[in-house]
């Protein structure tokens, strides 16, 4: 053979397409079951009798649409029978050696959310949906500037935990710095610095001196925490009025969208800061997958010795990604004491940070995903409140758990069938 | 474009991985760089390529001296490298790779995969590649990755291209394809420095050879010389290539395995309905491309898949179903193919290795407690009869060289009562002198009447060592064949193919 042809070039290249054997995962079919038997037994036999009400629109709509009622036994029975036929229709699909589709599990989670909610508020006041979502964005929103920090940090290669004491630092330094120049655009700023210099201590030893990430990570939580407590105490509480009483954003309502019901009090009717995360979530989807930046930054993450034999400066990339994703991160921490609550108080974040964590590994490394399970888990977080005002029979030291528990089912759900940036967590030593 | 290098030194430590090493590349010129592993090949390489930093020399283009401080200086330079373990990214598609580091943006920052595109079209049809540009690496096999490697460093404009290693994942078929690749680009200018230890392709494709040994060129020598005068050059004196092997004297089957099938994690079915026999005092190479579901079949016979079907069967007793602890102790001993991850425990002594696989009773342990004087007795013993090069039992094997790290595996091993003895990639990335060791251990172990099966990608090997040969392809066992089937028809049933006359031989 002496010049190769494009027949004889592929002849031995074609790729390997083994026989694909569909191995048989019972886990969807298994908890579907479960659930849908747990409603049928609770909600739907046992049920509790009354009417359930659902308040769609806020006073202040445009448009306002009725109460919807509803008869809480029957309808509980009702859905609960649906519930079951769609875990019967899951099982039927894994015998036959198929995948249950996505949409289904959806469906199937907010007819259980549905039937849960008819239950758990037959006979007491009506269920603000309205208020219910408006409150799950609120709670959200440092999730998701956690999440899309977490993102780009672990797409770069290197593992946030973080997150938790990067938005400590903002929520604490945007109080601080909004209360005593009274400009709270100022704290914004003061907010990302400080999620930055958080995030320079991880970059600086996970990166130059190769110390476990993760172990880093925690040290800097429980840093930031017992920082931030200890200049509370001392500081901020004997001067709460000129060091801790920032001046919040106001909500600016958005014409026209605003009066869209549901969706406007939700979604258009908040703080510059909600406005803003809506475009950075954007702006950080497209430049992940679509610019220079984000081709060089999740090769660093993905093979660093390739990145590196093209010229790209891995180590450098890392750093300054890392603290990018602080600065964002920080950002997020000053909603807390900016944009919600109006001042600072001892680890007002509450775990928000971790929570932020498992939305990265539930949205699978993806910003659009991540925030998405954000908004999940926020809604989780406002659903135990709303049914506490209500007054609902569930005991509300279960209801807390509910966040926790949905994040676990979420994230133990997704084990061995995601994979992240291959070289995360992993320090890249040259030569 | 003309290379030289001129007295280039590297020192790790106080390892001198190059020492004064000279070389010139003159333009359009393919030289080879010829050496065992370790020898300080892959380190010059490196050196040329600015990622590592020589203590002393310097490197020259067109006799202009360069500074290189990273492999971007270098790839400027016009020096591009095929790597020996592929410098891509799996999860990017071709084009994203090749344009990665050099990217092309459109208004707003937006990249510009249509250029990219374009060029990897126009340099695959230059050499009659057939590559769609958006195709996941990952889904690609070896063979075209590489071809991809070559295109990255084509689309930088490189004049001077390193190949380190670059057959060692091909195929017969595929290495064939390089060389009339490596002969168009010298045709076109391209000066080509082509790294390996085998000695066929060297002589095939070589305008000069530079022989390197433990760091320093020992010399030059011509195309036109035998397989025994540049392996002798290589390791140092007199080589034997063949391997001493009597004629078999085969018994009984006694290793059946039918209707073998393995799906791995993500479900697919990696080694498919695979039936074969070894009977006892006989080899058989499992020959076959890596990738194949040689390592899963092996796997599969000890124990360590979890989704297997059809029987295995040793000495009348099924396997299948038992687990590793149980398989080993039916008198199974196995060398994986990956012996760092698999083999041993680096920050074990050497003494402690020879015990990993006997740490639930006498001699070694009793009453829970370790034999600490009995182990040492065995271990001092071992070292001798294996000839382990290190300072003494209490060395810790990640120490060790490779040669000698297999040497504790096969200690081990084979120091156990086997019924079935199963060596998977048994001379990977090993010198000459422990491959000769290795050998001749492996064909002991045949001769005093256990059924051995040797995994191997190297040909070379599966020749040397095989009474019969199965050739496994995309998980399924092409044939079996006679081991004295000549190197063409098993390169063809490596690709899939398996020619009448093999079938009638077997």
């Amino acid at each position: 053979m002496t010049t190769v042809t494009g027949n004889q070039g592929v002849s031995s290249s074609a790729p390997i397409a083994l026989a694909s054997a569909m191995v048989r995962n019972w886990k969807t079919p298994i908890a579907l079951g479960f659930f849908a038997i747990l409603a049928l037994v609770l909600f739907g036999i046992f049920g509790r009798p009354g009417t359930s009400t659902f308040r769609l629109s806020t006073d202040t709509d445009f448009v306002q649409i009725p109460m919807i009622p509803v008869d809480a036994r029957p309808a509980s029975l009702i859905t609960s029978v649906v519930l079951v036929l769609i875990a019967a229709w899951a099982t039927r699909l894994v015998q036959r050696a198929r995948r249950v589709p996505l949409w289904i599990i959806a469906v199937f989670a907010v007819l259980f959310l549905f039937t849960f909610l008819v239950w758990a508020s037959a006979g007491l006041r009506a269920i603000p949906v309205a208020g219910l979502l408006v409150g799950a964005v609120s709670l959200s929103v440092p999730l998701i500037f956690g999440a899309l920090g977490g993102v780009i940090s672990e797409r770069v290669g290197v593992v946030n935990v973080a997150i938790e004491g990067q938005l400590l630092a903002g929520a604490f330094v945007s109080a601080l710095v909004a209360s005593a120049t009274r400009v709270p655009l100022l704290g914004l700023l003061a907010a990302m610095v400080a999620g930055m210099l958080v995030s320079f201590v991880l970059a600086a030893f996970s990166i130059k001196y190769f110390v476990d990430q993760v172990i880093v990570g925690v040290v800097l939580n429980v840093l930031v925490t017992g920082l931030t407590s200890f200049l509370y105490s001392t500081l901020l509480s004997p001067n709460q009025t000129t060091l801790n009483s920032p001046q919040r954003f106001q909500r600016i309502n958005i014409p026209v969208l605003s009066d869209i019901p549901i969706i406007g009090p939700t979604l258009f009717r908040q703080t510059i800061i909600v406005y803003i995360m809506y475009v950075a979530v954007l702006v950080v989807w497209y430049c992940l997958f679509n610019t220079k930046w984000g081709l060089r930054l999740r090769s660093s993450g993905e093979n660093p010795q390739a990145a590196d034999t093209v010229g790209i400066n891995v180590n450098r990339t890392r750093f300054w990604n890392v603290s990018l994703a602080g600065a964002i991160a920080g950002f997020g921490g000053a909603y807390f004491t900016l944009g919600s609550v109006g001042g600072f108080s001892k680890e007002m974040t509450a775990g928000a940070g971790f929570i932020a964590l498992a939305a990265v590994i539930f949205g699978r490394w993806d910003p659009i995903r991540a925030t998405l399970a954000a908004l999940l888990f926020g809604f989780a977080t406002n659903l135990q409140s709303v049914l506490s005002t209500i007054g609902s029979p569930v005991p509300s030291e279960f209801m807390l758990m509910l966040p926790y528990v949905i994040t676990i089912f979420a994230v133990a759900g997704l084990v061995g069938s995601v994979r992240g940036p291959a070289a995360s967590g992993k320090p890249y030593v040259k030569g | 474009m003309k290379l030289e290098l001129r007295g280039i030194t590297k020192r790790f430590g106080a390892l001198v991985a190059n020492d004064h090493i000279d070389l010139v590349v003159e333009p359009g010129e393919i030289h080879c760089l010829l050496g065992e592993n370790g020898a300080g090949k892959s380190t010059l390489m490196n050196v040329l390529y600015g990622l590592y930093r020589a203590e002393e020399g310097e490197i020259l283009l067109d006799d202009v001296p360069q500074h290189f401080t990273g492999p971007g200086d270098a790839m400027a330079a016009g020096i591009g490298m095929v790597h020996q373990h592929f410098m891509l990214i799996p999860v990017f598609t071709v084009a994203e790779n090749v344009m990665l580091g050099h990217e092309k943006t459109n208004f707003g920052g937006r990249l510009n995969l249509t250029a990219a595109r374009q060029q990897v079209r126009e340099i695959s049809s230059r050499f009659g590649f057939d590559i769609d540009p958006d195709a996941l690496i990952e889904d690609l096999p070896v063979g075209v990755q590489q071809r991809v490697e070559i295109i990255k460093a084509l689309s930088r404009d490189a004049q001077v291209l390193v190949f380190d290693e670059p057959t060692a994942v091909l195929t017969p078929q595929e290495t064939d394809e390089l060389m009339v690749i490596m002969r168009q680009l010298k045709a076109a200018g391209t000066s080509i420095v082509f790294i390996t230890h085998k000695l066929r392709e060297v002589r095939e494709v070589a305008d000069r050879i530079t022989v390197i040994r433990l760091g320093k060129v020992v010399g030059e020598a011509s195309p036109s010389a035998t397989n025994t005068e540049l392996a002798s050059l290589m390791v140092g004196r007199p080589v034997e290539l063949t391997v001493h092997k009597d004629p078999k004297i085969a018994g009984e089957a006694a290793l059946v395995i039918s209707h073998l099938s393995v799906i791995d994690h993500r479900g697919q079915l990696v080694v498919n309905d695979v039936s074969f026999e070894v009977k006892a005092g006989e080899i058989l190479a499992i020959a076959g491309v890596q990738g194949n579901g040689q390592t899963e079949l092996t796997e599969a016979i000890m124990g360590l898949q979890p989704r297997v079907t059809g029987s295995i069967v040793l000495d009348g007793i099924e396997l299948r179903r038992e687990s590793t602890r149980k398989v080993l102790d039916s008198g199974v001993g196995f060398v994986p193919e990956d012996r760092g991850e698999d083999g041993l425990i680096a920050g074990f002594t050497i003494a402690e290795n020879l015990m990993l696989d006997r740490a639930d009773g006498a001699p070694f342990v009793k009453a829970g407690a370790l034999q600490l004087g009995s182990l040492a007795e065995f271990a001092e013993h071992k070292i001798v009869e294996f000839d382990i090069r290190a300072q003494g039992i209490g060395t810790h094997a990640g120490k060790l060289s490779g040669g000698n790290q297999q040497k504790v595996v096969l200690a081990r091993e084979l120091s156990r009562d086997l019924r079935l003895f199963v060596a998977a990639q048994p001379t990977r990335g090993l010198d000459v002198g422990s491959i000769e060791f290795v050998h001749s251990r492996i064909v002991a172990t045949r001769d005093a009447g256990t059924p051995v099966i040797v995994v191997s990608t190297e040909l070379d090997e599966v020749v040397a060592l095989a009474d019969r040969i199965a050739v496994m392809y995309r998980g399924e066992i092409v044939g079996i064949v006679p081991g004295t089937t000549p190197r063409d028809v098993l390169g063809l049933m490596m690709a899939g193919e398996l020619p009448d006359s093999a079938e009638a031989a077997a």
